[in-house]
């Protein structure tokens, strides 16, 4: 039983890292296993509401976050994908794409990632003209027409980026008007580079080497509109797919209680992998604190 | 080292700002390139890369698309 684990912490964003802090400090026999550091915190533009700091982009802050875990000598597998956790008897395994892992607890903190639309064409022109990140990719399709999907906040924000520097911009919404803060969408609508699509649905992405267009169906109607640049913007998705035993609500969140512990006894979860009211990356913070909190406490009693 | 490294990026990618750190965390010389407002030099990453993704690092003709450090190591030979 030398190998297994006390803990195991999946995901490295606010939430992860911060358990794995407080895990060092415990001196619990751990590792952390994930696909990235930092999570969808790098992704951000700039965070205004982190307490401690007045400003600070969402870079830097996953770079202080790394910085911090990486001061204890903490296991981390980066690059490393979760395919399966699963309880056996008094013990979880966790299979990746390499190789397997036994532990007496987990803390699942895999966070989100952008929601893709399943249509034909979507995994083929990825990077290609395809992208899920108005904030890296936007520049590179100065001067050209784009389609931008979606019709919520994140859509409305990629909009106003791209409307600045693309030749045209075609915003996709699949419902009947614009759900998304009115400021951003009063501003949307006076501008003329841009042309709002209602109750369009992108059923194809085509091209060759690179995106040329993209196939929607409006009302009864199907059409083609040349773009070169594809950004899709439709919400977020849990990473919860390799969690079966575990309750989720319709949205695919992991069910947690109080104390971040799942239905499965040895296996928690925390920050927005799991139905937590409020994703934000100071709460994730800390709900990554109290599970490994938790985790201490049921380590000792089990 | 003398492979010529060429790091293609915009200003506001995560992914782009790690790469650079991490080459200058080894103290490796390379050229930071803003296709963001060069169209020429990101027509030419697109040409090396085959897609349009940000970063992407050319290490001495070897092409390696995103921050992928175990790779980006090996070309270093780090």
């Amino acid at each position: 039983m030398s190998n297994v684990y006390d803990l195991i912490i999946i995901g490295a964003g606010p939430a992860g890292i911060t358990a794995s802090v407080y895990a060092a400090r415990k001196r619990m026999r751990f590792l952390v296993i994930t696909k990235d550091i930092g999570g969808q915190t790098a992704w951000s533009g700039e965070i205004e509401n982190y307490t401690g700091y007045q400003f600070i982009s969402g870079a830097e802050l996953a770079a202080k976050f790394e910085e911090h875990m990486r001061k204890y000598s903490i296991e981390v597998k980066e690059g490393e994908e979760v395919m399966e956790v699963r309880k056996k008897d008094s013990i979880v395994l966790i299979k990746t794409g390499k190789g397997e892992y036994e532990t007496k607890i987990v803390i699942i903190a895999s966070g989100k990632k952008s929601r893709e639309l399943g249509v034909p064409g979507e995994q083929e022109f990825k990077n290609k003209g395809l992208t899920y990140c108005a904030t890296c990719d936007g520049p590179l399709f100065t001067g050209k027409d784009v389609a931008v999907i979606g019709g919520g906040n994140s859509a409305l924000d990629a909009t106003l980026q791209l409307m600045n520097i693309a030749k045209r911009v075609y915003l996709i919404n699949i419902t009947s008007g614009l759900t998304g803060d009115q400021i951003m969408a009063e501003k949307i609508k006076r501008n003329e580079k841009v042309s709002i699509l209602n109750n369009a649905r992108v059923t194809a992405i085509l091209g060759e080497k690179l995106v040329k267009s993209i196939k929607i169906e409006q009302d009864t109607n199907e059409q083609n509109i040349a773009v070169e640049g594809v950004f899709v913007e439709i919400g977020l998705t849990p990473n919860s797919g390799f969690a079966n035993e575990v309750d989720k609500n319709k949205s695919g969140e992991i069910k947690v209680n109080c104390h971040n512990e799942t239905n499965v006894s040895g296996i928690f979860a925390a920050g927005d992998v799991t139905d937590v009211p409020e994703k934000q990356i100071i709460i994730a913070a800390g709900e990554g604190a109290k599970a490994c909190l938790s985790a201490f406490k049921y380590l000792a009693i089990h | 080292m003398d492979k010529k490294v060429t790091v293609y990026g915009t200003s506001t990618c995560p992914y782009c700002i790690r790469a650079k750190q991490f080459l200058k965390d080894h103290s490796i010389d390379f050229e930071d390139i803003d296709i963001g407002i060069n169209q020429e030099k990101a027509q030419e990453m697109i040409q090396k890369s085959g897609q349009m993704g940000v970063p992407v690092l050319d290490i001495g003709g070897e092409i390696i698309i995103g921050f992928d450090k175990p790779k980006i190591e090996i070309a270093l030979g780090l």
